[in-house]
């Protein structure tokens, strides 16, 4: 499926997650199939595909999120700079601290905003002061576009933010612990067109230090931000490649019919 | 006519009323239902809803009038000369009420009643063998009441009966005269409906004043007798029948204090503990037989858990903790109670606290699991916090029922009013002695036994400031939540 164009992209850029015959079950239900996937460093890879194609599924497994679904096993090598994150070696918790994630819904913590951003630099005691502490948290909030807006109340509860502040707000909490690949599900499925933009500029700020890797349901914002796209189908990866080359010249007729709106 | 075959007749009439109703309304429209406002059993309901409901109504508030009128007519009859010493006339009363009601009884079983009204000692057998027994013979006025109150009953039931009937039918002739296809029938159903759901809320909030209201005036006649000052700054607590009594509530609202926080401290943290385990930890089974196993401990009666208490935690902290310790060698103690009221009201803590930390939402928790969080450090900052006004909420029922349980206190912490500090030590509660004062053959006209209202006053108003806490507690959260 990857052209020779793409091939050699890889041996001139860092892989920072490698997926080889990934397998994920839900009890008997085979919900991901033999999805063999690379996440370049610096770079935003995006996942589309029809509802219920496995896109979410497979980004869950790229954190062990799906480690809290009883029902849930995976099967296949995932790696993370050359490091099975499955071995059993791995403590899933410091495997979160370092691919952080960004839910679909804004889920900020019944805390201020303050104290949602210092969450994970606290639990992970990575300051050594309050002002350090006090850095972190100014810089993940400039960094998400929420400094202006939040600065003059930072004691004020994360809830009574508006839905593209709270959405951002999680974002500077998932990049206040610096993890190295941030992985995005649906993020601006709850937001309005303008503060999806903020986001989608956020999202493309962020490459300059993370790999980023963001679900959607939007064609359009698969275009704007990535670099890489996945096509998604039935729990099958169809396509994998450069966007560019995804949106203007499928390979597979499965892309190009969903591309295109005939299914999906 | 019996209440029963009254109530029936008026359902026969709401039954009919609702045929009537729906028939009126079908034929108006000569069977094009289309043209109706409302579908035809809506007619119908609102014609049988305004036949039934105002008459019940009526013999529901003449139930309740009937016995005041009837009281003050026959009590009158009373011929202050004949009563016996001591007596007041309301205990003359209490005596026509009992005959009255043994004349229905025999009445009721098709007797002929009349010739015992006549000679005082046939009745008194007459009403022996039909269970009612008397301790002397009735006097002649005592007679005369009895007559007057059964005479007055049977009138006034009779003018009840035609009332009730005489409603029914004008709400069923005012509910068909008002059908017409015009008529929303479907929204007056439903302003009577809303007004129905009122009326019930009414009666639980009317009864709530009622009762505080009842607690007040005796209260009120208490203090009139005793110093309020002294009620409530006094430290000794020694009740005298014969008067010159001393009735502090100090001794007491320490022990119920006492008790109720060594209960608490017993059961929030393990009914806390046990439901963050059901809630985050536990598998789907083991829930399922775990939370119904902790719930068994609500379902016991208090009176099992004092027996407990008496014969089990009592003497077992006297052997191991309070004689080896030299701090007292009593089995009943305010540490036994506490951690036998603890134990009782761990579910409660569990249960509600439970339900609530699983209505936490999940992303939440994935948000803190996504950024590396372990589950106990999602649960310790997110889930609990989340779940903090719920969970106050549980706490403060606990409370409650730990400060307004008597059972376990009777049997296990004794019941010798004293202010101490020593957990080893007998003490007593409120709530005990509302039963003390009031258990026994006693006039409510003593301070001793009139203590009880003020007694009970007190511990309404502890509660009602525990849900004020409360209430001021989970407002102050719910705005960080939602």
């Amino acid at each position: 499926m990857k052209d020779q164009r793409l091939e050699t992209r890889v041996d001139t850029q860092t892989i920072k997650i490698e997926a080889r015959k990934a397998q994920v079950y839900y009890g008997t239900n085979h919900a991901i199939k033999d999805v063999d996937v690379d996440i370049m460093d610096k770079t935003v890879t995006a996942f589309i595909g029809p509802s219920g194609c496995g896109k979410s599924t497979f980004l869950r497994c790229l954190n062990r999120m799906n480690d809290t679904i009883p029902s849930c096993r995976v099967e296949g090598s995932i790696t993370l700079e050359g490091e099975s994150i499955y071995d059993p070696r791995v403590d899933p918790v410091q495997l979160r601290a370092r691919i952080g994630m960004v839910f679909q819904k804004p889920n900020p913590f019944p805390k201020s905003i303050y104290d949602n951003v210092a969450y994970g630099p606290k639990i992970h005691g990575l300051t050594r002061n309050k002002a350090e502490l006090d850095a972190i948290v100014e810089s993940c909030l400039r960094k998400a576009a929420l400094w202006n807006e939040v600065q003059d109340r930072l004691n004020a509860p994360g809830t009574g933010l508006s839905g593209g502040q709270q959405q951002r707000l999680c974002i500077a909490r998932a990049i206040a612990t610096s993890p190295e690949v941030l992985l995005m599900d649906e993020p601006c499925s709850a937001l309005d067109p303008i503060a999806t933009a903020q986001v989608e500029e956020l999202i493309d700020e962020l490459r300059s230090q993370f790999s980023v890797v963001i679900v959607t349901h939007s064609m359009q914002q698969a275009a704007r931000v990535s670099q890489r796209t996945a096509f998604f189908h039935l729990g099958n990866l169809v396509e994998f490649g450069e966007t560019g080359q995804i949106f203007t010249n499928p390979k597979d007729p499965r892309t190009e019919s969903y591309i295109s709106g005939r299914i999906g | 006519m019996s209440l029963g075959l009254l109530s029936i007749i008026l359902l026969v009439l709401a039954v009919a009323g609702y045929v009537l109703g729906r028939r009126k309304a079908v034929s108006q429209v000569e069977g094009d239902i289309r043209k109706l406002h409302s579908l035809p059993p809506f007619y119908g309901r609102i014609t049988a809803l305004l036949t039934a409901v105002p008459a019940f109504f009526l013999i529901a508030a003449w139930l309740l009038a009937q016995p005041l009128f009837l009281e003050n007519k026959a009590i009158s009859l009373i011929n202050p000369a004949e009563l016996p010493a001591g007596k007041s006339a309301q205990l003359v009363m209490a005596d026509v009420r009992r005959v009255a009601a043994g004349l229905n009884m025999l009445a009721a079983r098709g007797e002929d009643v009349t010739p015992l009204l006549a000679s005082p000692s046939a009745l008194k057998t007459a009403l022996n063998g039909a269970g009612v027994v008397l301790e002397t013979e009735p006097t002649p006025s005592t007679l005369a009441a009895t007559a007057a109150l059964r005479d007055a009953g049977k009138t006034s039931r009779l003018a009840m009966t035609i009332a009730a009937l005489v409603l029914a039918v004008a709400g069923l002739a005012f509910g068909l005269s008002r059908i017409n296809p015009e008529y929303r029938a479907r929204n007056a159903t439903e302003q009577f409906a809303m007004w129905l759901l009122i009326g019930s809320s009414l009666v639980a909030v009317l009864t709530t004043v009622g009762i505080v209201a009842s607690l007040l005036f005796e209260s009120i006649h208490f203090f009139q007798l005793y110093p309020i000052s002294d009620f409530l700054f006094s430290a000794t607590w020694t009740p005298k029948f014969g008067g010159g009594s001393s009735l502090g509530i100090l001794p007491l609202l320490w022990g119920t204090l006492y008790v109720s926080a060594i209960a608490l401290v017993v059961a929030v943290p393990i009914g806390l503990m046990s439901a963050i385990y059901l809630a985050e930890y536990a598998s789907k089974a083991t829930r399922a037989w775990v939370k119904p196993a902790i719930e068994i401990l609500a379902g016991i009666p208090t009176i099992v858990y004092g027996l407990f208490a008496l014969v089990t935690v009592g003497p077992l902290l006297r052997d191991y903790f309070a004689q080896p310790l030299g701090l007292g060698n009593s089995s009943s103690s305010v540490m036994t109670a506490g951690l036998v009221m603890g134990i009782m009201v761990i579910p409660f803590v569990s249960s509600l606290s439970d339900d609530i930390i699983n209505a936490v939402p999940q992303s939440l928790r994935d948000g803190s699991l996504g950024l590396g969080a372990t589950p106990s450090e999602t649960i310790k900052q997110v889930v609990v916090p989340a779940a903090l006004p719920g969970i106050v909420g549980a706490v403060l029922l606990a409370a409650s029922r730990a400060i307004g349980e008597t059972m376990i206190v009777v049997m296990g912490a004794g019941a010798a009013a004293q202010l101490s500090l020593n957990p080893f030590e007998a003490m007593t509660t409120v709530t005990v002695k509302i039963v003390s004062q009031l258990t026994g053959d006693t006039e409510f006209a003593s301070p001793e036994t009139l203590v009880a209202f003020a007694l009970g006053l007190t511990l309404f108003c502890l509660t009602l400031a525990l849900n004020i806490v409360a209430l001021v507690i989970v407002r102050k959260y719910r705005e960080q939540y939602e």
